[in-house]
């Protein structure tokens, strides 16, 4: 069955400002072909959400040419970043690149971190490789738009054996609807690699609602290591649609750190497939609610590795009316024998009217595993606000601990201070304090 | 100097009427015990004073040096020098002890008149060693984990960082051993000053060889039946508490369903 869908896209027009931009040839075709592939294939099917009913109508259009890049700081993100002669940075906004600093040092090492289009120039071979290996365009009709209208993102490719210590940053701003937002972040990370990726995004309020459609793609070598941290803050005319997806080789491993702080609708997908034996997975996702957002987190791991192993932790406050499934899918595969896969997903409910549901999810076709998982939905428990407030403690601040308490297992494990802080900085924002 | 007063105060749960008119004088520098057997109200009338949310008061008057007692919140009740130590305190995940106790002693300080991280530490420090606390339950989340008599520990140390006019000890004996029983004791005593009434639930004698009270009340049915000198709570651990429902003519002490 065939229903005529109207896309956000023109394949004439998608061909066009790839030939424009003077995209290769490669390029232009899968980008055509994901506009092809998008007739075809249905949204995805999302847990208890329907997101046939969100407004998907407006992916803006694709930018045509690149800003040189102005080597200019602009003024909405000199607060987020300490910049120092040796940072890595780039920020983007309307996807064009507004700044991009690589060090010296590690461009020696041949660290690539560029934004995505340059790479394809400079790197194309590279980028080829491994563009949509991790989330393919043939999945569903979002990913398939996305592979069409990708515009802006990143490119970090790490060497064999060169460890980075500091952090490599991207920031995305959107500031208005009719740019496709539409940022891909390529990261390959060559055996016995080590790397950490920390990228922010953020939107201005518009008219229109837009989507933000986002592929993160992690190439994780043997032996490799990489730290992912990312952080949504995007204003409630921007739904968010976001796919992140590791797959990780032979005693690799990923670590993804998630805060969901956006105010308009989230549909996010985070994967870690588990190649390699002894690979591990270790993700951890903290989301505030807040006003009628409509949200749709999943984490989940594929393990196909022996001994391979994840953990994931979701934990959710809910304000007002807003409403989030947590979907949390541990996966092991016939012969991944030793295995070990533990998830959690918890929600805090703090007004009735909101509403959170925990769906984790175990499939195991290996018996030599272990699993297991823990999930509770709940409101603010009285008994511990009347013990607060017994020591003088207003009901407001007893409140407050309470969250702060819920949400601690996870900011406090967060290894890098700075985004401890920003964390923290966007929680407060985001319950009104 | 601090008069707390207690007048006809009733109460109920869930509709049921547990306390049926309780009278209490305790002024500064004096130790009042409370005994009965369980399921006489003597925990509820700790909850009403406290102001848990489950109980109603239904009658009756509370005062704390003249000031209505009954018409403040839960915060305002322990900023106006209320303490209750809790039989089953609360466990908070996430919440360290230290960040918690620092909340409630700056919720009695004016803003920018914070007390001091340095000074703070120092003063816990001091505390749990007296009460012969392992100095990482300052870091541990709030009662979390902690056995039975770390829990009853904590709660002494939070009123000795606290120092409230008026504290009352609900069954703080109960599940101590007899080491940690004097350490508490020892605790409590350290607080004893003119100026600070105590109310001490038990259900045991014992707490009463480590802590001399002044005053003894038994409580049945909602009510205190009896009250007397030390000499009272001495006969009750001889005698048990049949002679005094012999002497009142009650058979079932009980009230409500309370256990």
């Amino acid at each position: 069955m065939t229903t005529q869908i109207v896309l956000p896209v023109e394949l004439d027009a998608v061909r066009q400002t790839s030939v424009n931009n003077g995209e290769p040839a490669w390029l232009t075709e899968s980008r055509a072909n994901g506009v092809k592939l998008a007739q075809e294939l249905e949204l995805p099917r999302l847990e208890k959400m329907k997101i046939e009913r969100w407004d998907l109508s407006n992916f803006g259009q694709l930018r045509e040419g690149y800003a040189a890049s102005a080597q200019q700081l602009p003024d909405s993100v000199a607060s987020l970043v300490d910049l120092k002669e040796h940072s890595n940075l780039i920020v983007q906004v309307n996807s064009s690149t507004q700044f991009a600093q690589l060090s010296p040092e590690l461009a020696a090492k041949g660290v690539i971190f560029t934004d995505l289009e340059t790479a394809v120039r400079e790197h194309g071979d590279l980028v080829q490789r491994y563009l949509h290996q991790a989330v393919k365009s043939d999945e569903n009709r979002l990913t398939a738009l996305h592979s069409a209208l990708w515009s802006g993102g990143i490119f970090l490719y790490v060497p064999r054996n060169v460890e980075i210590e500091i952090p490599l940053q991207s920031i995305f701003v959107q500031e208005d609807d009719k740019t496709t937002f539409a940022p891909h972040i390529l990261i390959v990370a060559e055996a016995n690699s080590r790397v950490t990726y920390v990228d922010n995004y953020f939107s201005a309020q518009f008219d229109k609602t837009i989507v933000h459609s986002g592929v993160a793609e992690v190439f994780v070598q043997a032996g490799a290591k990489v730290q992912f941290a990312t952080v949504h803050n995007l204003g409630s005319s921007t739904t968010d649609l976001s796919y992140r997806r590791g797959i990780v080789e032979n005693d690799g491993s990923i670590e993804w750190i998630i805060g969901e702080m956006n105010f308009g609708d989230v549909m996010s997908e985070t994967l870690s497939i588990l190649k390699g034996n002894g690979s591990l997975s270790d993700m951890k996702v903290i989301a505030v609610g807040s006003g009628s957002q409509k949200l749709n987190y999943t984490t989940k791991a594929v393990h196909f590795g022996k001994s391979s192993e994840s953990q994931m932790i979701t934990r959710a406050v809910m304000r007002e009316q807003s409403t989030a499934i947590i979907n949390g899918i541990t996966k092991i595969e016939k012969g991944a024998t030793k295995a070990n896969g533990e998830q959690t997903e918890k929600v805090l409910m703090l007004s009735p009217k909101a509403r959170g549901d925990a769906n984790p999810i175990l499939l195991i076709d290996e018996d030599d595993v272990k699993a297991g998982h823990a999930a509770s939905v709940g409101q603010v428990n009285q008994e511990q606000i009347y013990y607060l407030m017994s020591r003088g403690i207003t009901r407001e601040q007893a409140e407050r601990l309470v969250i702060y308490g819920f949400l601690a297992p996870v900011v406090t494990e967060i290894p890098l201070e700075p985004l401890q802080q920003q964390l923290q900085g966007l929680v407060e924002r985001k319950l009104g304090q | 100097m601090t008069k707390f007063v207690v007048e006809g105060l009733k109460a109920t749960i869930e509709g049921k009427e547990i306390l049926k008119g309780i009278d209490l004088e305790i002024k500064g520098g004096e130790i009042h015990a409370i005994m009965g057997p369980n399921g006489t109200g003597k925990s509820t009338l700790a909850s009403a004073l406290m102001g848990h949310p489950k109980y109603e008061v239904t009658d009756g008057s509370v005062s704390m040096n003249g000031e209505d007692v009954l018409e403040m919140s839960v915060d305002e009740r322990a900023r106006a020098g209320l303490f209750l130590a809790m039989q089953y305190p609360s466990e908070i995940a996430g919440v360290t002890n230290s960040d918690f106790l620092r909340s409630a002693i700056n919720a009695r300080r004016e803003e920018g008149n914070e007390i001091s991280l340095i000074k703070f530490i120092r003063q816990m420090e001091g505390k749990m060693k007296e009460l012969e606390m392992n100095p990482e339950f300052a870091h541990r989340y709030l009662n979390e984990g902690f056995s039975g008599g770390e829990k009853k520990r904590n709660e002494i140390l939070q009123m000795m960082m606290i120092e409230p006019k008026l504290v009352i000890l609900d069954e703080v004996d109960s599940g101590l051993d007899i080491d940690a029983l004097r350490i508490v004791a020892n605790g409590v005593n350290s607080m004893r000053d003119e100026d600070r009434g105590f109310l001490i639930i038990t259900h045991y004698q014992r707490l009463l060889n480590y802590i001399k009270p002044d005053v003894v009340h038994v409580m049945m049915q909602g009510r205190i039946v009896k009250s007397g000198g030390p000499e009272l709570a001495e006969r009750l651990e001889r005698d048990g508490y049949d002679w005094v429902k012999e002497e009142l003519g009650i058979t079932d002490e009980t009230v409500g369903q309370e256990a």
